[in-house]
């Protein structure tokens, strides 16, 4: 009986892992583009069933004893459940612009569906951790997979180089996070959230000061905060750009989930240690993202320490330590996701004649005339990325910020709001690029139906009008926010 | 007051016609551009019309709640209704001056009518974010206007124009999340009656004005605005002088003065400093221009100085005459640009000194020119003296020594104004291509003829403009009653005999009416 009970909580992973091996077997068999284009469908119509599988959790507002599941080392609660329906989306919509740009390659096999199978059960695992091992676990399932998606592109040198830089990085950050987690069992003799919360509860012992330091230095890595960010300009630049798009969007959520978790759960007793730490990470990645990204000349290379930049607002709704500010994390993570997916599928829109992928902001100069709605549409995730209303990316930013104000974290707003000021100015660069200037033309070719179709469906969200959805979304964040306090 | 939507309306009818003229060719768009400004213009008039003066504070109001408190409230009062008024009366002048816009006319118009959905929503709005949301999203359309559409500079202006205003911004952003958290209301109405800790109030009336002396702009922040006017297309100025430039003193009046009465109080010596400063400066930067353009933008400065100085003299005339010298600005610097434009459209360059003689060729032109001229000089007939002399009155009442300096700024205002006036359009005709332009066509006719009729009625006939504003003017006067600090004039009402001798004079017609 408790263990139908607990196969039927992680019905969605269950699901996940068995595609993932069904279609692995199958393309053994069945090699070439179109079984790779049938796969990739599949994939995504796996993930769009996980997804209504996972929906009415959060729904619900699942949380407390009776999602726990496996003896209490897997949680399907509500936080779990609006965690698992970003990555589910954003990593359905990497595996739907996949076939168009590499079949270009002639690099597009079944493989690439498998391994994002495989990244999202792990990210799905990630996010329903209650016990460090559970945690550990899909972490690396995720991350094993991911840097072999990175180097995707075998016959290219960038790809390949990109593929063993995440390797030796995110190595060298599990094992920070594996030290970290050991010291923590070491000190607290368990390894489940709530008893390490427990035995952390009158107080934190030295060592506890360690534990948390490496265990937060490793997610760090992870979420790509500064000071452990300095791997992600150039994996997004190297790897293959809907394998960049994935890794800007999903992990990312995954792993501030995770991050979510540890420090709210494990860690909840001992906030006053771990928010100057976490203070830190997010005023210094605001500001490492927006200085960083003034010099860059690559598109990709800009996204990434946008995504930086964006992480240090995030981070600063952790740094709360408040329900308002985990919820408010939440729908900044939503927005997030759908800017960085827009830009990245507008990146991968932008192609010469013949074909080939454009990455220089130097090469967009006039798109504005020669493509118009794509130019459009890339400056309505720019302005949204800046944070300026109407844009949907203003209401993130203000209900971080809101969060720390209501916390009295005057100093961390204002600091926090100068920096998006900074952020500014390389968003206003490409539209400058694309709007001011003479036509280079360049990025002329045309592009995929599937990549209109997604992009469009980003930029509507982007737009005033995403403030329809806005009431929804809140009252969702609020439901998995309660779900994941009360576990604790 | 009917239930129809007239604020939303307004709201909505450049929006949609912004759309239309995306997707619609260049003289379509003109065409979309025009009718849809003469619309609103039609609507403003309807607002003015049916604005109960004497009425209800807030009127028109409208209130759909949304979520987390956030609500779609609009409604006005007098002061909200002469600024929108102001918008709606120079949109459709912009269009037409915006004749000579040869590339990319549809995403031009577009951009304008943007503009104009976003004006009206600043003034309209009652709703905290909702304001803030208006006052932000200006920025996207103006950095486009004036980057793509600007002179030789624009890439600088605009990024200038952009991120000083930002950064302005964000921390009022602050500011205003702070009070919503404080009050538990972002409702502007309740907010302008709530009374902040005064510890408190001081920070959140910096930030406030953080944001609003850059948009108005006060002298030290003042530098984006001779760039950004400079390289702005001429519609682009007009907009920004007559009508962005007001959001600054807009703010100061409807959350800085009201909101935070004592903290305003506290600092009113830094905007006098401040105010005195820029009137004399950039009055004797305007002196030594060379770029026409440059000049009256300098002089937008110095005036929006007497704005600030009226605005903090905490008494009914000084804020009375801020008003009229916001809109009298408006109206007069937009002119002047429009002048400006119409001589650059000939001739490619605002050097002054590539013109000369205007009046020999161009008589109706230089009377057009001339009347702007003194109208921003403040010669008594125009709508210049009526604000500035009121605003002078409020402000002679708080202190002698500002009114003095501020005064200057008169003086200096007609140095520079004259001086210009001489060298375009009187002397000789030293150049030949500038002697050689024709007068003035019937579209600038269109384009200035209002204006110039407006400035008059302004300056005959104030009472027009300040009788809806009135009730608003004296409720703040009350609210900022309390905090108002002691002025060095120390008036008390003489007990002149002429006046006695008419009351019983008066006393005694009346008895003698009675007894007949």
């Amino acid at each position: 009986m408790d263990w139908l009970q607990s196969l039927r909580l992680a019905a969605p992973e269950i699901l996940l892992s068995l595609s993932g091996l069904v279609i692995l077997l199958a393309s053994a068999w069945a090699n070439g583009p179109r079984a790779a284009r049938l796969a990739t469908w599949l994939a995504v119509v796996v993930l769009a069933v996980a997804g209504a599988m996972t929906a009415p959790v959060l729904f619900a507002g699942a949380k407390g004893p009776e999602t726990l599941a496996f003896s209490g080392l897997f949680a399907a609660d509500a936080f779990a459940a609006a965690a698992k329906l970003l990555i589910y989306a954003a990593a359905g919509a990497s595996l739907l612009v996949a076939p168009a740009f590499f079949e270009r390659f002639r690099a597009m096999r079944a493989e690439y569906p498998v391994l994002v199978l495989f990244a999202v059960l792990g990210m799905s695992m990630m996010v329903s951790a209650t016990n460090l091992l559970t945690l550990y676990i899909g972490l690396e399932l995720n991350s094993l997979a991911a840097y072999v998606l990175a180097a995707f592109l075998k016959t290219d040198d960038r790809s390949a180089e990109a593929g063993l830089k995440y390797f030796v990085l995110g190595s060298l950050a599990s094992g920070i996070l594996l030290f970290g987690m050991s010291l923590t069992y070491g000190f607290t003799g368990t390894t489940d959230f709530a008893g390490i919360a427990t035995a952390f509860k009158d107080g934190l012992p030295a060592g506890g000061a360690f534990a948390l330091v490496f265990v937060l230095a490793g997610l760090a890595f992870k979420i790509s905060a500064v000071p452990f960010h300095m791997w992600t300009p150039d994996v997004y630049e190297g790897a293959p750009t809907p394998v960049t798009t994935f890794f800007a969007s999903a992990p990312k959520v995954a792993a501030l989930g995770l991050t979510m978790i540890v420090s709210l759960k494990a860690f909840g007793t001992q906030a006053p240690a771990w928010q100057p730490i976490v203070i830190f990470a997010a005023l210094a990645s605001v500001y490492w993202g927006a200085l960083g990204a003034i010099g860059q000349t690559n598109i990709k290379r800009l996204l990434a320490y946008s995504s930086i930049n964006n992480v240090g607002f995030l981070l600063i709704g952790l740094a709360t330590a408040t329900p308002a500010g985990a919820s408010a994390m939440l729908v900044y993570l939503a927005i997030y996701v759908a800017m960085t997916i827009g830009g990245f599928v507008a990146v991968l829109m932008l192609k010469d004649s013949e074909g080939n992928p454009v990455e220089a902001i130097s090469d967009l100069a006039g798109l504005s005339r020669e493509r118009k709605v794509l130019a459009a549409s890339l400056a309505v995730v720019m302005f949204s990325l800046a944070g300026i209303p109407p844009l949907l990316g203003f209401w993130g930013k203000l209900v971080v910020f809101q969060s720390a104000v209501q916390a009295g974290m005057f100093p961390v707003a204002v600091l926090g709001v100068l920096g998006s000021v900074v952020g500014a100015f390389y968003y206003l660069k490409v539209v400058k690029v694309m709007y001011f200037d003479e036509p280079a033309g360049k990025a002329l070719g045309k592009s995929d139906g599937v990549h209109q179709t997604i992009l469009a469906l980003c930029v509507l969200f982007l737009s005033p009008l995403g403030y329809l959805v806005v009431k929804c979304l809140t009252a969702l964040a609020d439901l998995a926010v309660a779900a994941l306090l009360t576990a604790a | 007051m009917s239930g129809f939507p007239i604020l939303s309306v307004m709201l909505a009818v450049p929006l949609v016609a912004a759309l239309a003229c995306l997707l619609s060719g260049a003289a379509a768009a003109r065409t979309i551009a025009l009718i849809a400004t003469l619309i609103d213009l039609v609507l403003g008039a309807v607002l003015w019309a049916q604005y109960d003066i004497g009425g209800a504070q807030w009127q028109f109001q409208e209130n759909v709640a949304l979520f987390q408190g956030f609500a779609w409230k609009l409604g006005i009062d007098g002061i909200a209704l002469m600024l929108i008024m102001l918008s709606v009366f120079l949109m459709p002048i912009c269009i037409l001056a915006s004749q000579s816009i040869e590339k990319r006319v549809g995403e031009y118009m577009a951009a304008f009518l943007l503009m104009e959905t976003l004006m009206i929503g600043v003034f309209a709005a009652q709703d905290l974010l909702l304001f803030y949301i208006f006052f932000e999203a200006g920025l996207i359309p103006m950095y486009l206007i004036i980057g793509i559409w600007g002179g030789a500079e624009r890439i600088y202006a605009s990024y200038k124009f952009f991120l000083y205003t930002l950064l302005g911004s964000v921390l009022m952003l602050i500011a205003m999340l702070w009070m919503i958290n404080e009050a538990g209301t972002t409702d502007i109405p309740t907010l302008m009656a709530y009374d902040f800790p005064a510890d408190a109030q001081k920070w959140l009336w910096l930030a406030f004005f953080a944001s609003f002396a850059v948009k108005m702009p006060m002298w030290p922040v003042h530098t984006w605005l001779p760039d950004a006017h400079v390289q702005a297309p001429t519609a682009g100025s007009v907009i920004l002088a007559g009508v962005l430039l007001k959001m600054g003193g807009y703010g100061f009046i409807r959350f800085s003065l009201p909101m935070f009465p004592q903290a305003s109080a506290d600092f009113a010596w830094l905007v006098f400093v401040l105010s005195m400063v820029a009137v004399v400066y950039t009055s004797l930067v305007a002196l030594v221009q060379h770029d026409m353009k440059k000049l009256i933008a300098y002089s937008s400065v110095a005036h929006m100085a007497i704005v600030t100085v009226g605005l903090f003299a905490f008494n009914v005339q000084g804020l009375e005459g801020s008003m009229i010298v916001m809109l009298s600005h408006g109206l007069v610097s937009g002119a002047l640009f429009l002048c400006v434009g119409v001589i650059y459209d000939r001739l490619h360059t605002r050097e002054i000194d590539r013109y000369g003689g205007l009046s020999i060729n161009m008589p109706k032109y230089a009377l057009f020119f001339m009347l702007f001229t003194m109208a921003s000089v403040g010669l008594p007939g125009t709508s210049g003296f009526v604000g500035e002399f009121l605003a002078l009155t409020g402000i002679y009442k708080m202190s002698s020594w500002v009114a003095l300096v501020a005064g200057s700024g008169i003086i200096l205002g007609a140095g520079y104004m004259l001086y210009l006036y001489r060298r375009v359009a009187f002397g000789d005709q030293k150049n030949a291509d500038a002697a050689a332009m024709p007068d003035l066509s019937a579209r600038e006719w269109l384009m200035l003829a209002p204006i110039a009729a407006v400035v008059l009625w302004m300056g005959v006939y104030p009472e027009s403009f300040l009788a809806p504003m009135r009730a608003d003017i004296a409720a703040l006067d009350a609210r900022l009653a309390e905090a108002r600090p002691e002025g060095d004039a120390r008036l008390t009402p003489g007990n002149p005999a002429a006046a006695k001798a008419y009351e019983a004079q008066s006393h005694e017609t009346a008895a003698h009416g009675g007894a007949h």
